[in-house]
């Protein structure tokens, strides 16, 4: 065996040949260990976010080995980039065409609220069309910063409850920005 | 079937809606795509694998840097200039610092101008590994791409040493640089000067003798110099057809007419030729580099900046305890230069072509226009027409091999 | 080969358009001219057609506003002899009513889309035009933003009050 690092078992209670914990936990475990991410990248961030992939900094190490192109096969979206309002019911449709549950990284400046474009042209933030679970600060962010916002957002999926998708705040959530839920 | 397709220009063909056997399918590729390295949308016609007829979409993230320019004093440009073609961001920093000091007519040290010189070529080397790397994955080999990113990222790290920043370095000053390079920097300089030879050596092994390779690029999406010049391209690509047109060497800025380069030129215009071009000028920039280097031993240490006190930022501490420096630093931070009403155009070789900067100025706090000639724009244009007739996965090499940044070509 | 000064390339052009070449000036050794617009397409010809000038390769077309001229706005050429390495500036002041000028598309197909960015940034029309569409900016966006009047800022935000900012 190689010194691969198992990730942490959830809490639960454990006896001779049996470990009990939570659905909500054991899901959350694998989903947030098997991200697959979307990289929706235009700009200069997604220059530093192929540095994230490559063989010094290497985003696979968590999980996030398969970067899916497809949005049918993604759960983690990463924006990265300026966002026109040209671009922006791109942006929207690609997130309409995640299937559940999905997540959203907004990486850099731009992306989180306009960055130094503070111009007729340019969306003051994704926030303003789809909901975005974590913000990766910097113009552009440093690896290190976009796999720490990949870190951080797997500790809200592994803390996320199952039934989270089907409450009514997040129904009103997705409302808010005129987006249809899946389920009802 | 299919309506045709707007026309874009006169020498596209038309094709008319009356045909039964008529198979034509629209298809549209991007603005988000995994093929397109960027925010590139076509709409093409195809009839099968080929592409009849094709219109480009362009300003998905146009983010109106000329008029964010008349809106900033100078200074604060260096960093719009960054995200213009951010994958040598150091060229365009240079190239609008050279812009309005050929404006204010500031006399520029030899040392700083091989500083610059140095710090310009290691961005082209940058800029060219993501080019040829990203050509090698689009024809299948991915292994190239991961040699050449580990230099790459040594190359970011040179930049940290120099300016703290990777990527969008705003490195330098109006009149220099704000900073001496340390030590640390010209001994990683000269580190990157021995190891990346041998990587690049055994990256152009792999490609320019094999076989997939050439039948993949070698007389794909061929342009004359002709139409090449038609189109008013530059760089790399329009040396590739045989043009051997670079502004180093027809306008040189930044004392470059003292430095021994070779502009190689390709014959075909061709993905093989603008490859090697491209190779061939990441070994010219090293040994620029490594003249540079020669050169600036010679020349007295420590100047890093022009005695331009009116332009140059002061020390900080001196901005605390001198009347005089704090006087400089406030009149350069609020803008109260005296700059001569005139225009400037400038040019310097981007890593992708001229990358022109035209400075009209009034006398003002902030330039009263600014454009810039960006590169990727003008060479982007022919995509769309060279493409009819070519294979969809043609189109998609040829892209990869225009080097286009979606920064710059939006602007 | 023969170096190509400005002088020769101005007196070659008065030749045959003495009238039409005004406000000659070499800001930073840069021929610099004002024409109208009836002869600019001629004088882009002869610039690129004759044999001793050459002025083959268009670098760049772009427009500059100046709110307060009687002729607010000015097209402006930049063309390269790559052969004598000589460039020139070429103006062309256009009424605030008259926004017409000719295309340079006959003369270089790479003018089409430098056109087409004028158009989008500052509504200049360019007679005879392929495809004068918007470039840059939403087709629907109905001003054309690099006119002084507009401002930078997106006038429709709602989030940036005065009161955030201390003012």
């Amino acid at each position: 065996m190689s010194n691969v690092t198992l990730s942490e078992a959830p809490p639960g209670v454990e006896g001779a040949g049996f470990f009990a914990t939570t659905l909500d936990k054991a899901i959350g475990l694998a989903r947030a260990n098997s991200l697959w991410p979307l990289p929706f990248a235009t700009s200069c961030c997604g220059i530093e976010f192929m540095a994230t992939m490559g063989s010094t900094y290497d985003l696979a190490r968590f999980g996030a080995e398969r970067p899916s192109f497809s949005p049918r096969q993604a759960d983690m979206l990463l924006v990265m980039g300026t966002i026109a309002k040209k671009m922006a019911p791109v942006l929207k449709q690609v997130y309409i065409q995640m299937a559940e549950p999905r997540w959203v990284i907004a990486v850099g400046a731009c992306a989180s609220s306009g960055g130094i474009f503070d111009t007729y042209s340019v969306l003051q933030g994704i926030d303003e069309i789809i909901p975005v679970d974590v913000y990766v600060p910097g113009c552009p962010p440093r690896p290190e910063a976009i796999l720490d916002g990949v870190l951080r957002l797997q500790d809200i999926v592994k803390n996320e409850s199952l039934n989270r998708r089907n409450t009514p705040e997040y129904k009103a959530l997705l409302e808010k920005y005129g987006i249809a839920t899946d389920n009802g | 079937m299919s309506k045709p397709i707007t026309r874009i220009s006169s020498n596209m063909p038309v094709y008319e809606d009356n045909d039964p056997q008529d198979e034509l399918v629209t298809l549209n590729i991007g603005p988000t795509h995994p093929a397109t390295h960027g925010v590139f949308q076509n709409v093409v016609q195809i009839d099968g694998e080929r592409i009849v007829s094709g219109v480009s979409t362009i300003g998905y993230i146009h983010r109106a840097f000329e008029k964010i320019a008349e809106h900033r004093p100078f200074y604060q440009i260096t960093p719009l200039t960054d995200r213009l073609n951010y994958c040598s961001s150091p060229i365009n920093n240079m190239g609008w610092h050279m812009t309005v000091e050929k404006l204010l007519d500031i006399e520029i040290p030899k040392r700083v101008q091989y500083m610059r010189v140095i710090v310009m070529e290691l961005a082209r080397i940058a800029d060219h590994i993501i080019c040829n790397g990203i050509l090698g994955v689009d024809t299948g080999a991915f292994s190239g791409f991961l040699y050449v990113m580990q230099e790459r990222e040594f190359i970011y790290e040179i930049y940290e040493e120099i300016c703290g920043a990777r990527l969008t370095t705003n490195i330098g000053r109006i009149g220099g640089f704000e900073r001496d390079f340390n030590e640390v920097a010209f001994e990683k300089i000269r580190e990157f000067l021995k190891r990346f030879p041998p990587v690049l050596t055994e990256f152009q092994e792999l490609f320019d003798r094999n076989r997939i390779f050439i039948e993949r690029t070698s007389n794909v999406a061929s342009v004359t110099a002709e139409e090449a010049l038609d189109y008013s391209w530059s760089g790399p690509i329009l040396r590739a057809t045989g043009v051997d047109y670079d502004v180093r060497a027809h306008n040189p800025y930044c004392s470059y007419e003292e430095f021994d380069f070779d502009v190689p030129v390709g014959t075909n215009g061709d993905v093989y030729d603008r490859f090697m071009v491209r190779n061939e000028e990441m070994w010219q920039s090293m040994r620029i580099i490594e003249q540079a280097l020669e050169k600036i031993e010679k020349e007295p240490k420590g100047i890093f900046h022009a005695d331009v006190p009116d332009f140059y930022l002061p020390p900080k501490e001196q901005v605390y305890t001198n009347m005089e420096a704090l006087i400089y630093h406030f009149k350069i931070v609020m803008g109260e230069w005296d700059a001569p009403k005139s225009e400037v155009y400038h040019a310097v070789e981007g890593a992708n072509g001229e990358l022109g900067f035209y400075l009209v100025h009034d006398g003002g706090r902030t330039p009263y226009r600014l454009h810039f000639r960006r590169p990727s724009f003008i060479n982007y244009q022919m995509f769309a027409p060279m493409s009819s007739g070519m294979l969809i996965s043609d189109a998609i090499i040829n892209m990869s091999s225009l080097n286009v940044i979606a920064g710059e070509l939006d602007a | 080969m023969d170096k190509l000064t400005n002088q020769q390339v101005l007196e070659k052009l008065q030749a045959q358009f003495a009238d039409h070449i005004r406000n000659i000036s070499e800001p930073k050794g840069l021929l610099t001219f004002e024409t109208d617009k009836d002869v600019v397409i001629d004088i882009l010809r002869l610039l690129k057609e004759d044999n001793t000038l050459q002025f083959i390769y268009l670098t760049d077309i772009t427009a500059v506003h100046y709110p307060e001229l009687a002729k607010p706005y000015a097209v402006v050429y930049h063309v390269h002899s790559l052969v004598f390495n000589v460039r020139v500036r070429i103006k062309v002041f256009l009424e605030k009513e008259q926004l017409n000028i000719p295309t340079a598309t006959l003369l270089w197909q790479g003018a089409n889309w430098m056109e087409r960015e004028t158009y989008d940034f500052f509504g200049i029309i360019f007679d005879g035009h392929p495809d004068l569409r918007r470039i840059l900016n939403m087709d629907d966006l109905g001003v054309f933003p690099m006119r002084k009047e507009y401002p930078l800022e997106d006038p429709n935000r709602v989030d940036k009050k005065d009161f955030y900012f201390g003012r």
